[in-house]
């Protein structure tokens, strides 16, 4: 950002003379960025790399998006590359999908990933389904990206999460970012892949600092979908999470490490392609697995990892069950009470790797 | 409508596109076979008879409706690359009803793209009568702000006129809507005997005084356009034409196994493995 801002000061015939002073001063320090902003910039540097591109949804154009993510775009791109939609979920990605199979590369928002179940169809029956149906001759590439999941006093119908529903189709890539290392380095391999992929947000960590290295501030940063990330290493017991609680995880396992029980952090990245090799990796090592997700535990994220690696080599290398930390069967609930106690939390995670380490 | 518009242009239909996938470009092995599942079918037998593509037709789609907003999406990408083409989005009665048909219009025409949405009405959403699917079965007025065209959509030349007109008008001026008056002749599919929920004598009126092949016909003649053995000499070559597809349909053989696994996503990874139904089966799967 420093170095983009600095450019614009200096004319082009000061550049040259400048240019050694440029490039010490201008050095890419690792600096924070927020989850919101690191989208923002995946979101610009792709809509200025390739003219195909371009995103729509609601409020992402004049009202800067409806949580800032792609707050300035409109100012800079205009109406062809930043487009307003009405209310209309099933039209307008009806709309984005075709645009896709046409060979455009649209970006298509969904406020909230609740309101993408008016269009749910047209994310599996259009999108994800055609190049099979095609025989490979109709590609989609399509990105559907906003906040999945856990959000604060919105109540029921605002804070599903949909990881478990997308990541169950064939033809669909799913990922869930946790970082503002994830969001740029994701949205970006989302942006380029032919394949429909669904980017799943988090609204709560829109506003969270991570540190960006310099090679997460190149405008060709990229994180390779379908490939974990181990957060934390350790050597007593495996987690595994995807986007907010991942966070969670590294929480309880400062807390744990205190107690001496060191737990290795995966951080999925992505959902489908799942990455269960690092996983299996990781429980051969640690011989203990805990699985952790927002999503509720019928059919989850956790439920599928569980399967996995009972399938796996890595089972026989199991010294104890296997445990999920998700949230709770219910809807999510209005008051803060009970919202609180609806969604996992460090202690539910120290409680259950305590319980798998059988430990007090 | 093929004639009136050129293959630049897109069309996008719902699940009878047999014959909009030949007219844009597959041969009719492609879709026999396609029909019988084999490899020499348009998709290779992935699709089968609802899925349908060839370059510039998006099928062939299975959800009665969701054709329609696609096309939208279509005449957007060629607003978006200023080409001078429209997408012709087709659907049936049945579909007219359907909200996603109302929210592809709402932004085509906020958005003034070149959308030419064609309902299709056959009289009968499978086997519910237009009386008794619509509160308004002009299909034409259904777009309301979107200006509609009826048309008879069992003369052809007017179908043709029809078409000129809305790719010129939506090229200028944005979305319009055709109703296209037609009629259906066999049942809703296979399994549809087509006449539980309509007379047998009704059907046969259409094919005396409406068939459009036979009126078509009739108008060739009446104007020496054409004579009569000219006409079936074209008859006897399509017939052989077609039967020996239909032969060579039912012999071809079908898609090795493998090719289950295959073409779900662009650029597999080398290492990416397929589940088959029990973990003793993890394929390979290419692109």
């Amino acid at each position: 950002m420093a170095a983009l801002n600095l450019r614009r000061l200096i004319s082009p015939k000061a550049l040259t003379g400048c240019r050694r002073s440029l490039s010490t001063t201008a050095s890419c320090k690792a600096q924070s960025m927020t989850v919101r902003d690191s989208l923002n910039m995946a979101m610009d540097e792709e809509i200025a790399r390739d003219p195909k591109v371009f995103l729509m949804g609601e409020e992402v154009a004049e009202y800067d998006g409806a949580y800032k993510v792609s707050k300035n775009l409109w100012r800079k791109y205009g109406n062809s590359r930043i487009k307003d939609t009405p209310i209309t979920e099933m039209g307008y990605a009806g709309i984005a999908v075709g645009a896709a199979m046409a060979g455009l590369r649209p970006i298509c928002e969904f406020m909230t990933f609740n309101f993408s179940m008016q269009a749910i169809d047209h994310v599996i029956n259009s999108a994800a389904k055609t190049y099979y149906m095609s025989a490979g001759t109709v590609p989609v590439p399509i990105v559907f990206r906003g906040p999945n999941g856990a959000a604060l006093g919105v109540a029921a119908q605002h804070s599903q999460c949909f990881a478990a529903w997308y990541s169950h189709c064939p033809g669909l890539k799913v990922v869930s970012p946790y970082s503002s290392e994830d969001c740029k380095g994701l949205l970006k391999s989302a942006i380029r892949d032919p394949n429909p992929v669904v980017c799943l947000e988090n609204e709560i960590m829109y506003g969270v600092q991570f540190e960006m290295s310099d090679q997460a501030l190149d405008k060709d940063f990229l994180i390779p979908i379908g490939k974990a990330k181990i957060e934390r290493a350790g050597k007593h017991i495996t987690l595994v999470s995807h986007s907010k609680f991942v966070g969670t995880c590294l929480d309880a396992a400062n807390e744990l490490a205190g107690i001496g029980v060191e737990c290795e952090v995966i951080n999925l990245r992505t959902i489908r392609p799942m990455d269960d090799e690092t996983i299996f990796k990781s429980v051969m090592k640690t011989h203990h697995l805990v699985t952790v997700e927002g999503g509720w535990p019928q059919s989850g994220i956790g439920a599928e990892i569980v399967a996995r690696v009972i399938e796996s080599p890595a089972f026989n290398y199991l010294d104890a069950p296997i445990i999920r930390v998700t949230g709770a069967d219910v809807p999510m609930p209005y008051a803060k009470l009970l919202e609180d106690h609806a969604l996992p939390h460090p202690i539910n995670v120290t409680r259950s790797v305590k319980k798998v380490l059988n430990i007090k | 409508m093929e004639s009136a518009i050129t293959k630049d242009d897109a069309v996008i239909t719902a699940y009878r596109a047999h014959g909009w996938a030949y007219i844009r470009g597959i041969s009719v092995l492609g879709v026999l076979a396609e029909l019988t599942g084999r490899v020499s079918g348009c998709a290779r037998g992935k699709g089968g008879s609802m899925h349908m593509y060839a370059p510039n037709f998006y099928g062939g789609n299975g959800i009665v409706g969701a054709q329609v907003p696609l096309g939208a999406g279509i005449a957007l990408s060629f607003q978006y690359e200023k080409k001078p083409n429209v997408c012709l989005t087709l659907y049936g009665d049945g579909a007219a009803n359907q909200g996603q048909v109302f929210e592809a219009y709402n932004i085509a025409k906020l958005w003034k793209l070149p959308a030419i949405f064609i309902c299709e009405n056959n009289g009968y959403g499978m086997g519910t009568s237009v009386n008794r699917s619509s509160a308004s079965t002009d299909y034409y007025t259904r777009g309301d702000y979107i200006p509609g065209i009826w048309v008879d959509g069992m003369d052809v030349l007017a179908v043709k006129e029809c078409t000129r007109f809305a790719k010129e008008y939506a090229l200028q001026h944005g979305p319009v809507v055709i109703d296209c008056s037609t009629y259906r002749y066999h049942g809703h599919s296979m399994s549809d005997p087509g006449t539980s929920y309509r007379s047998r004598d009704e059907i046969q009126a259409v094919r005396e005084n409406r068939d459009p092949i036979t009126n078509l016909k009739n108008r060739l003649l009446t104007k020496e356009l054409a004579t009569e053995d000219e006409l079936k000499n074209i008859e006897q070559d399509v017939r052989k034409h077609v039967d020996e597809a239909a032969a060579k349909a039912q012999a071809d053989p079908e898609l090795p196994l493998e090719e289950l696994y295959n073409a779900i996503i662009i650029d597999p990874p080398a290492d990416m493995r397929v589940r088959g139904c029990d973990v003793s089966i993890l394929a390979k799967t290419t692109a």
